[in-house]
Formats: C-alpha cells, sequence, structure tokens
C-alpha cells in the first residue's frame, strides 16, 4: 500500500505572509488538503524533505508543525486520495494544453514548456494527459520560425 | 573535525559536503545518519532540521555555509543558485541548469554503492562547475 507523508500544522493568523509562503510551497508541491492545516504527499525522499523543512519553517514563523508517515486504514481511501491528486495534474495540464491550442511565439512556448516542467514535478500519479499537453506545447514549437 | 548529516544524500548535501571539504575544513570527515538523534555531541550536523548550518530564511544549507564561514566567491555565489533552485525549486533564480544537477546527482545517487562513494562522484562534480564558473 502506498506510504504518505502529511504535514500537520498551525500558524497564526497574522501576519499573513508566512501562510501565503506556505500556501504557494505546498501548491507548487501539489500537496493534497487533508483538513483544515493538515495536508498530505505520497512519501519518498523529497516529499518527506521537503515537508520537513517545511515544518522547520512553519516553527520559525511562530507556528507549530509536525511531519508524519501514514498509511491509510483502508485502500480504497488512498486510491481516493490518489484520484483526486491526479485529476488536480490532469486538469492543470489541459490547462496548459488548450493555452497551447491558442497558438503563440517562442517565448509563449517557453513559458507553457516551464509549466509543464512544473506540472511535471507534481505528477505523482501519472496523469494521461501529460501526453496531450506536451504534444500541444511541441507542436506549436513546430510552427516557430528560428 | 566530524560533519554528520542524514543519509541518502542529495544535491544540497552532497553540495554542501564538496563546500566544507574544500572551503572549511580541509581533513573534514562525514558522518551519515538516518535519524539525526545519532548525530554525536561532537560533530557539527548539517542540512539537519534544527542545525544551525541547515535552511534558513529560505535559503539553502549550501548557502547558509557560504554565508556562516563568510565564502564570498561569485563562483561559489553562482553554485548557490543552482543548488537552491536544484534543492527548493522556488524559482527565485533563474538557472536553468539546476533541473539537470538535480538529475545528474539523483543518477549518481542510484549508481553509487553509498553515500561515501556518492560524495567522491559529486566531489569531481562540483569541482568541475567551480571550474566552469571561476572560468
Amino acid at each position: 500500500m502506498q506510504d504518505w507523508v502529511l504535514l500537520a500544522y498551525r500558524l497564526p493568523r497574522e501576519p499573513s505572509t508566512p501562510r501565503i509562503a506556505l500556501w504557494r510551497r505546498l501548491r507548487r508541491l501539489g500537496a493534497a488538503q487533508l483538513g483544515d492545516g493538515l495536508v498530505a504527499l505520497p512519501a519518498d525522499d523529497r516529499t518527506r524533505e521537503q515537508l520537513e523543512w517545511l515544518a522547520g519553517e512553519v516553527e520559525e514563523s511562530g507556528g507549530e508543525a509536525t511531519v508524519w508517515l501514514a498509511q491509510p486504514a483502508t485502500a480504497a481511501q488512498g486510491r481516493a486520495l490518489a484520484d483526486r491528486m491526479r485529476s488536480a495534474t490532469a486538469a492543470d495540464y489541459q490547462a496548459v494544453a488548450e493555452a497551447a491550442g491558442l497558438g503563440g511565439d517562442q517565448r509563449r512556448r517557453n513559458r507553457l514548456r516551464r509549466s509543464l516542467r512544473a506540472i511535471r514535478s507534481r505528477d505523482y500519479f501519472s496523469a494521461q494527459e501529460r501526453i496531450g499537453a506536451e504534444r500541444a506545447v511541441e507542436a506549436l514549437t513546430e510552427g516557430v520560425h528560428v | 573535525m566530524t560533519w554528520a548529516t542524514r543519509r541518502r544524500l542529495h544535491v544540497d548535501r552532497t553540495a554542501s559536503a564538496w563546500l566544507i571539504r574544500r572551503f572549511v575544513d580541509r581533513r573534514a570527515r562525514f558522518l551519515f545518519v538516518d535519524d539525526p538523534d545519532e548525530i554525536p555531541e561532537d560533530a557539527i550536523a548539517f542540512d539537519v532540521k534544527g542545525a544551525e548550518l541547515s535552511h534558513r530564511d529560505g535559503n539553502c544549507s549550501f548557502e547558509t555555509i557560504l554565508d556562516r564561514y563568510g565564502l564570498d566567491d561569485p563562483a561559489l555565489r553562482a553554485l548557490g543558485q543552482i543548488v537552491h533552485e536544484a534543492d527548493i525549486g522556488d524559482e527565485r533564480f533563474d538557472v536553468p541548469e539546476a533541473a539537470g544537477l538535480d538529475v545528474i546527482v539523483r543518477g549518481l545517487g542510484l549508481a553509487a554503492l553509498d553515500d561515501d562513494e556518492l560524495i567522491r562522484l559529486t566531489d569531481r562534480l562540483f569541482d568541475g562547475l567551480y571550474a566552469y564558473y571561476s572560468g
């Protein structure tokens, strides 16, 4: 069964800067919100380390944070969470594919490639939409004359 | 001195080990532990949560060591930006090299027998990068 790494945190409401910074970092990692102040990622060396650093930053900002290794009590819960995360990256890939469908210049293509790289780094459950999005962005490249 | 960090090194710890041995303590010995609690009192911990030489104010451990020991070399600063993006990836710096370095160190980690062999390999890698950015 898939192991998960959880970050449980509590941050003061004010100032809001550390809250926003944490939210951005969690979003970049593709963490799934399980509840208020509780997020999950599939466990590996990298995700565990990233959440440990974030826990340290929460503490530096006057909050409390703990990192846990966990398994869901039933396989179905784990599957549901994995599906939810896969759907989220699928939607991100689709947004890139649609943006590429509008056409554009080299700068725009490079920006979309960068977006794809960011999505791939949080695509823990291999969303199928990746292939379509990559094709759409590369098709844009073929139209670019250098 | 003995310098200690967590086992299964990746880019920030391999780069920090290189930085320590080349610029801070020529005779550094390294100890790799599973749990930070196993670090002996007389060892200097790095890239371990709560240690002085660790992530600080949004910096990675390599950058923290640069600051702590006043290493003001432009080539080391350039390396610091690459390690920062390979490790944290928050797009503070525009360094496309970071993605490549991340993959290379991950690959060497898979090919190496253990962390001792890994830092022998990555020491040469960072020597090369340092020579490149010094040029």
